[in-house]
């Protein structure tokens, strides 16, 4: 069943599908769509096809080409070849208000909402309803309160986006598409932001649009929640489609297969840890978004030497503060922050570095761990160019440089055409090992990761989780920031849960289970 | 704005600030009603602060601010900063005076139309080559607003035919009954007529941008374009639109300091109220009201400066004096930012590949 060379469309497994395939008419197809961008192929020769009634499971690894796909059939992208039938009729849609005129609704990965506007507005936003030439904002909020109850999905039709929380956000979301009466839905990533708690409602919330004749295509990169709500599941690798299964017949491990395109381990290897002293303590620590609002309301945590303390919680309740706290890029209001015994609170980042033996691996890689217009083997040293043997006397020490990078390259397993390739030209899962070679390759007492894993091929993923583990064996003291709860529980020996800018729970690995966290992620504590 | 749960800070702070600024106009008019109805009027200081000289100068110089914050308002809200203001209006007040000197021998009000319909049209001109330069030609919109601005200045002191003269201006129209109440009615019911359209359009452009089809899509597009492109809203159409109506309410104007305040166009006539129109579309939060009361208050430290010179009365030297509106609204926009937000797009191109 992990065939890659039979095309697609037959390729079932199941003879109840085949069966569906003969009888039912798809609601939307598309066949043999190529979607190129300058320098990349996002789709080549996709063919697929979704039922009436069914949730269909999109699957695929970051940059896979599942949202491009989707952006195709939503009418945001022109499709470099190929064709797109929707009830058995071929269309060519110009823009999103072809695609919603047809049925097809879309909630977005990254949501697509004006935050400083309402819930009323946002949903009716190019489908307004109008009396006397004004907004009639009164039925729309009728309308969206009817829809709301129907499908089971509170939303408060005046209340303003920003004030709104991000499972909410997603509500809104989901009716906005509703209110356009569309009968096909895609949802892209939308279980990314929400706790195991709120995925189940959502999920609810899709078995329940299943049941009234919706078709659903769902997107992710999760295989626990391929097995739990597909119907019918299908598989994109580098753009392309390599196969077609449903739950009943693919287990984690073959999906994980065909995700990667080879065998994979999902659990990490390790031992049991052996914490010494305390390297890292956090002590009533706060401090305040970039919007002046509390963002850490007395963060008091330590991270001993051995040990990796995993903090999860649900993006936006004080994580990115907490790491730019400790690292010196944010201001701490009040408490302190002690590494080694010495007390760094509010000192340059530099300071931090070199005093307390800090490396930190920041969340976004982009902005924080690389310089994408330089060279490899110059990112290498971003953190140690100063010093000798990379500059003497103020001069930089070129052949010093490219040696070292070289060596760290192969060490990292970054693949690369050389040293000189420039950053940004290399594989997210590339660059981050870049960056963790570089953090990683000097005398080191505490390591601060953040989303570590984030937008990366899986392959990767495990080289960068084993290279923490190893950390940890050395005695570095590690403390892990991850949005991605498997990643805690895979690392982690304790777990911290973060909610409003609080640690509201510090857990033993050993008695944490999914359910608690993410009871915790959701501000529940007995 | 009705029925919102949950008001943010920020909404709160400009909450306040609205208060505050009717608190004030509400003393304002209330000083200038007992100064000039009762015997304060002996008192010269009282005068200069609150005459009926000083009140309708306020409004006069008011309204190219009131149009020009207008005008940014438009373009702003879609998501194109308009810095040309000042350009747009001396290009709208070079295109009513050349167009009302061609037509001299026609009927005074059939020539002042088309005074005003060539400065809406030049304006209106300018408004779409700025958005042109931003949108397909992708120039920072910083500099594509200081080209329209190079470029009216250029432009029209190049064709000025300093012999021209246009005859007559736009006068006063007195609105019956209106008209008589003590103080207000003189200030605000005897007045020309494109004042009373600028005060008019505030109240139009209010309920336009916040409670119609056009100014719910318009807000989004210069909000959050991309969630304005996926429900299916061209966003780049209504940039063009916007910035063209935004470029003819500039050249009103223009129209305005020459059909209705001189009579005549003078090279650099707008003197910087392009750039005090801006502040005050920023002071105002880019919300009409909240730039009509900005407006009015540079207007008055306008007529201040005026009525100071006049009057006498101090000995400070004029030079000094003159400063005035400007360091006015250098302290009030300086004060300001950072209280009050902008469109969150703003600046910003936008691609996409449908439509
Ligand atoms: N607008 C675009 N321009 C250029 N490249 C793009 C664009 N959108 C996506 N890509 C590229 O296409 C590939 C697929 O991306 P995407 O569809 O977002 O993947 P997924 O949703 O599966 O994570 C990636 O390599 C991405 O960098
Ligand atoms: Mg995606």
């Amino acid at each position: 069943m992990l065939d890659e060379t039979s095309t697609p469309l037959l390729f079932y497994s199941s003879p109840k599908l085949e069966e569906r395939i003969l009888n039912d008419q798809p609601v939307l197809q598309v066949n043999s769509i190529t979607k190129r961008f300058p320098g990349v192929v996002a789709n080549e020769d996709v063919s697929l096809a979704l039922y009436p009634g069914e949730i269909l499971a999109l699957l695929g690894e970051n940059g896979a080409g599942k949202s491009t796909l989707m952006n195709v059939i939503y009418g945001l992208y022109q499709p470099s070849e190929g064709e797109i039938f929707v009830k058995g009729q071929p269309v060519s849609m110009n823009s999103p208000r072809d695609a919603i005129a047809l049925g097809i609704g879309m909630v977005h990965q990254h949501f697509q909402l004006v935050p400083v506007m309402t819930v009323a507005e946002n949903i009716m936003l190019g489908s307004e309803s109008v009396k006397n030439g004004l907004l009639d904002t009164r039925a729309v909020a009728r309308r969206i309160t009817e829809l709301s109850e129907r499908y089971n999905l509170a939303v408060d039709p005046y209340a303003v986006i920003e004030d709104l929380p991000v499972g909410v956000r997603q509500r809104v979301e989901i009716v906005k598409a509703l209110y356009r009466n569309v009968d096909i839905l895609i949802l892209d990533e939308p279980t990314a932001v929400l706790t195991p708690q709120e995925i189940d409602g959502l999920f609810e919330v899709m078995n329940l649009l299943k049941s009234q004749g919706h078709s659903i295509i769902f997107i992710t990169h999760k295989l626990k929640e391929v097995l739990r709500v597909a119907d019918r599941i299908a598989v994109l690798r580098d753009g392309k489609l390599v196969g077609q299964t449903t739950p009943h017949d693919s287990t984690e491990a073959e999906l994980a297969a065909m995700m990667v395109g080879r065998e994979v381990i999902l659990t990490v290897d390790k031992t049991a840890a052996h914490p010494g002293a305390a390297v890292l303590e956090i002590d009533g620590v706060a401090a305040r978004d970039d919007l002046g609002q509390p963002a850490l309301r007395g963060v008091s945590l330590a991270v001993h030497a051995g040990e990796i303390v995993g903090v999860a919680g649900v993006q936006g309740n004080g994580q990115t503060e907490l790491v730019e706290v400790l690292t010196g890029l944010r201001h701490a209001d009040g408490g302190h922050i002690r590494i080694n015994g010495q007390e760094l609170t509010n000192a340059s980042p530099r300071q931090i570095t070199d005093a307390g033996q800090m490396s930190h691996v920041p969340e976004d890689r982009h902005a924080y761990g690389m310089v994408a217009s330089y060279d490899v083997a110059h990112n290498m040293v971003l953190n140690s160019y100063y010093r000798p043997p990379f500059a003497r006397a103020g001069v930089i020490n070129e052949p010093a440089i490219h040696q070292y990078a070289t060596q760290l390259v192969a060490e990292f397993d970054v693949r690369t055409p050389s040293v000189d390739a420039l950053a940004g030209s290399l594989s997210g899962g590339n660059q981050q090992k870049m960056v963790v070679a570089r953090e990683f390759s000097r005398p080191l007492k505490l390591l601060v990761v953040a989303q570590p894993t984030r937008g990366i091929d899986v392959g990767s993923i495990e080289f960068i989780h084993n290279q923490i583990v190893s950390k940890r064996d050395e005695g570095v003291a590690v403390l892990v920031v991850s949005s991605e709860l498997d990643e805690i529980m895979a690392l982690s020996d304790r777990i911290a849960v973060m909610y409003k800018g609080e640690i509201i729970d510090i857990v033993p690995r050993s008695q944490a289970t999914r359910e608690g966290l993410g009871l915790l992620m959701a501000g529940v504590k007995d | 704005m009705e029925g919102w749960k949950g008001a943010s800070v920020n909404q709160l702070v400009w909450k306040r600030t609205q208060l505050i600024s009717i608190v004030v106009i509400a003393l304002l008019l209330l000083m200038a009603i007992l100064v000039n109805t009762t015997a304060l009027r002996q008192q010269t200081w009282l005068r200069v602060l609150f005459g009926i000289s000083a009140l309708n100068f306020m409004l006069r110089a008011s309204v190219p601010l009131i149009l020009g914050a207008l005008s940014g308002i438009l373009c702003e809200r879609s998501g194109i900063i308009n810095i040309g203001i000042e350009g747009m209006m001396l290009a709208g007040a070079f295109g009513a005076f050349f167009f009302k000197v061609q037509t001299n021998s026609w009927p005074l009000l059939a020539s002042l139309m088309v005074g005003v319909l060539a400065a809406l049209l030049v304006g209106g001109l300018m408004g779409f080559l700025h958005a042109l330069f931003s949108i397909r030609y992708r120039m920072d919109q910083i500099i594509s607003g200081t080209v329209i601005i190079v470029l009216a200045t250029g432009i029209t002191s190049y064709l000025f035919d300093r012999d021209a003269v246009a005859q007559g201006k736009f006068g006063e129209i007195r609105i019956p009954l209106l008209a008589d109440i003590p103080v207000i009615g003189n200030v605000l019911f005897n007045n020309p007529p494109i004042t009373y359209l600028a005060l008019i359009l505030v109240v139009v452009l209010h309920v336009a941008i916040f409670y119609t089809r056009w100014g719910l899509r318009t807000r989004a597009v210069g909000e959050h374009p991309s969630a304005a492109d996926t429900v299916g809203i061209n966003v780049n159409r209504f940039r063009y639109l916007n910035t063209t109506l935004g470029g003819m309410l500039a050249g009103l104007a223009g129209g305005f300091l020459v059909l209705e305040a001189v009579g005549q166009f003078q090279e650099g006539m707008t003197a910087g109220r392009g750039f005090i129109a801006l502040a005050a579309m920023i002071f105002g939060n880019w919300n009409p009201f909240g730039a009509l009361a900005a407006a009015l208050l540079f207007g008055y430290t306008q007529a201040l400066q005026n009525e100071l010179l006049l009057a006498g009365v101090t000995t400070i030297p004029r030079q000094f004096v003159s400063m005035l509106p400007y360091v006015v609204t250098i302290v009030a926009v300086a004060g300001f930012v950072g209280r009050v937000r902008p469109p969150a797009a703003e600046g910003k191109v936008y691609e996409t590949e449908a439509h």
